[in-house]
C-alpha cells in the first residue's frame, strides 16, 4: 500500500467521508475514490455499487482482478424533538444500524427516564449542532412541531446535505415551514430535498407506525444516495 | 454492539499502521479480500504487523493470524505481496485453518 494513499484514507475516515481503496491485486498499485468521482466502465459501475451498499468485494475489470474496500461512515440519525414518535424511533433505528441522537430544549420531554439507552441533548439545537456538526452521512428528522426548535435544524440539515431530512406536519404546516426557510435563507432546490410531511407512505396512525415509517424512509434515502442524480441524466 | 459513529482510533488497524509507519517502523497489511462459507471476519478486514511481529485487528477471529504474522514478515523483507488461502486445516497445506469450516483469502501487502 502507498503511504500517502493509506494517510488519505485515514483522513477521509477521520471526517466522516466515504472512500472506495482501489487495489489492483496483480501489480499492487492503489488509489482512493472518494464519492462523486468519476470512473468509467466495469470498474467505475463497481465502485459505485460499493459506495451505495458499503460492501467490499474483488471484480474482474479490464482484464485485471480489482480488490474494492469500501470505507463508508457510519450512518446515524438525529431526531429534533424527544416526543412519542422519538421514543419508538430510537431503539428501532438502533436495532437496524443507524445509532439515534435526540435533541430537545424542553428539559420536561427530554428526561433519561423516557429515553433509557439513547444519547439524549436536552439543550438547543444550534448548541448541539455546534459541537457536533451534520454531515452528510447524517439523516435529520425534525418531529417537534414547533418553529422555534425544528427550522435551524432543518435549514443545517439542507447546508450539511445531510442524507435523508424530514419534517413532521400536514402539507399545510409544510407551506408555512417552506417559507419560513426561504426567509433563513434556504434555497428552493434545498427545500424540495425535505420529506414532508413525513415518512414513507405506509397509512401510519400511531406514534409507532409513524417511526416506522420515518426508519423505512431514512434507510431508503441511505441506500438510494446518489441515484436520484443518475435517474435524472438518463 | 459498538454504536460509535466516529473511528476507535486506539484500535482502527489502519490508523495503527500511519501511526507504526510515522515511527519509523516497516508495516505489512493483511487484508481479507474473499470469503466463501461461514467466515469470521467480513471482506475488507485488516490485521496489521510491524517488523517485530507486534499485530492489531484481525482476518479470522484468532484461527489463522499467526500465520498471516509470519507471512508477513516475508513480505515486509521482500516488499512483494501475496495471495495467501485458508480453509479447513486438513484440506490444506497450512498446519492452521478456520474450524468454523469456511474459506478465505488474505492479500499481504507491505506498506510503501
Amino acid at each position: 500500500m502507498d503511504p500517502y494513499v493509506l494517510k488519505t484514507l485515514n483522513e477521509e475516515r477521520r471526517a466522516r467521508r466515504a472512500a472506495v481503496l482501489v487495489t489492483d491485486l496483480g501489480d499492487g498499485r492503489d488509489r482512493i475514490v472518494r464519492e462523486g468521482d468519476h470512473v468509467a466502465g466495469d470498474l467505475g459501475a463497481a465502485i459505485s455499487d460499493a459506495f451505495r451498499t458499503g460492501n467490499s468485494r474483488s471484480v474482474e475489470a479490464e482484464g485485471r482482478t480489482f480488490f474494492l474496500n469500501a470505507h463508508l461512515p457510519r450512518p446515524r440519525l438525529v431526531v429534533i424533538g424527544a416526543v412519542h414518535i422519538s421514543q419508538a424511533l430510537a431503539p428501532m433505528a438502533r436495532i437496524a444500524g443507524y445509532p439515534v441522537e435526540i435533541i430537545d430544549p424542553r428539559t420536561a420531554f427530554a428526561t433519561p427516564e423516557r429515553f433509557p439507552d439513547v444519547a439524549l441533548h436536552a439543550e438547543w439545537p444550534q448548541d448541539v449542532l455546534k459541537r457536533a456538526p451534520l454531515d452528510s452521512y447524517t439523516a435529520l428528522a425534525a418531529v417537534t412541531h414547533d418553529p422555534k426548535i425544528d427550522d435551524f435544524a432543518l435549514k443545517a440539515a439542507l447546508d450539511a446535505r445531510c442524507f435523508y431530512v424530514g419534517a413532521l406536519g400536514s402539507r399545510k404546516t409544510h407551506a408555512k415551514r417552506v417559507e419560513r426557510l426561504l426567509a433563513l435563507g434556504a434555497g428552493a432546490d434545498q427545500i424540495a430535498r425535505i420529506h414532508a410531511p413525513i415518512g414513507l407512505d405506509i397509512g401510519a396512525a400511531s406514534p409507532a407506525e409513524i417511526a416506522v415509517a420515518v426508519l423505512a424512509q431514512t434507510i431508503h434515502a441511505f441506500r438510494s444516495r446518489g441515484l436520484e442524480a443518475k435517474g435524472a441524466v438518463a | 454492539m459498538d454504536e460509535s459513529i466516529y473511528l476507535d482510533e486506539a484500535r482502527d488497524p489502519l490508523i495503527i499502521a500511519e501511526g507504526w509507519m510515522k515511527d519509523g517502523k516497516d508495516v505489512a497489511i493483511a487484508t481479507v479480500v474473499e470469503t466463501w462459507g461461514s467466515a469470521p471476519r467480513p471482506v475488507g478486514s485488516h490485521l496489521v504487523i510491524d517488523a517485530e511481529g507486534n499485530f492489531h485487528g484481525s482476518v479470522s477471529g484468532g484461527c489463522v493470524e499467526g500465520a498471516v504474522v509470519t507471512e508477513a514478515m516475508d513480505v515486509i523483507g521482500s516488499g512483494k505481496a501475496r495471495m495467501l488461502e485458508f480453509g479447513v486445516a486438513d484440506e490444506t497445506a497450512w498446519q492452521v485453518g478456520l474450524s468454523c469450516g469456511g474459506r478465505i483469502k488474505v492479500y499481504v501487502e507491505r506498506l510503501g
